[in-house]
């Protein structure tokens, strides 16, 4: 799966995008921001509190509660402030 | 009718923008256009906005489907700007044709609304020598809340 960051997400992570591999434990996006967490440093920073943070699965809005499958584009960011 | 959506780094004319957008539309009786621009205050000098290639255009190009089929409009065109922009300077421009004023209206401030909480847009603000990313602001979304159906 490739997953991308944007703005405070992608700063304190230290980069844009990455590919996680799918595995049966990784069912959600809850389950990947979770194991993401678990790295610590920067990943540990930007989801320990995922009241903050959005999710996107192939480019629509999701919830933590959205399945994955592989192939998939997951993306993490800030709410969003455009406009 | 589709939208015409552009997420683009340049600055936008506004009046060739409704010349554009009304040229082949003879039915149209009324466009209404928001224009936001970067605003000066608290030593604010520049905001730098970041967005999601490829899911900005698709989350702009629905919610331009929504406002289609809850007016009766004849043309939409959005534009939004990316990177680095100082005080004074265009952001989004929403412009709405339709056949009367009523629809051109509302269908306006729906997009602009629904643009503020749904596309993925992220503003970072530049004061003196300091760098912030903007909080989104619970007004926006109570906002965009507004226009959801009973």
């Amino acid at each position: 799966m490739n997953v991308l960051y944007f703005a405070w997400v992608r700063q304190k992570v230290g980069r844009g995008e990455e590919t996680v591999e799918h595995t049966s434990a990784l069912r959600t996006v809850g389950d990947l921001a979770a194991l993401l967490a678990a790295r610590g440093g920067g990943y540990g920073e930007a989801f320990g509190d995922m009241a903050r943070l959005r999710a996107a699965v192939n480019q629509v809005h999701a919830g933590l509660d959205a399945t994955l499958a592989p192939g998939d584009e997951i993306a993490f960011f800030p709410p969003v402030t455009g406009g | 009718m589709s939208a015409n959506v552009h997420i683009q780094a340049e600055d936008f004319d506004v009046g060739d923008e409704i010349e554009a957008l009304t040229a082949e539309l003879p039915q149209t009786g009324a466009v209404a256009t928001f224009v936001g621009l970067v605003r000066g205050g608290d030593d604010l000098t520049a905001l730098t906005l970041e967005h999601y290639p490829g899911m900005t255009e698709r989350e702009i190009a629905r919610i331009a489907e929504e406002a289609r089929r809850r007016w009766a409009l004849t043309g939409i065109t959005i534009i939004h700007r990316v990177g680095r922009l100082t005080v004074g300077e265009r952001i989004v421009l929403v412009a709405v044709a339709s056949a009367h004023r009523a629809n051109a209206f509302e269908a306006c401030e729906f997009l602009m609304d629904y643009l503020k909480t749904r596309a993925p847009f992220w503003k970072q603000e530049e004061r003196g020598g300091t760098v912030q990313w903007v909080e989104h602001r619970a007004a926006d979304v109570a906002a965009a809340e507004r226009w959801r159906k009973p």
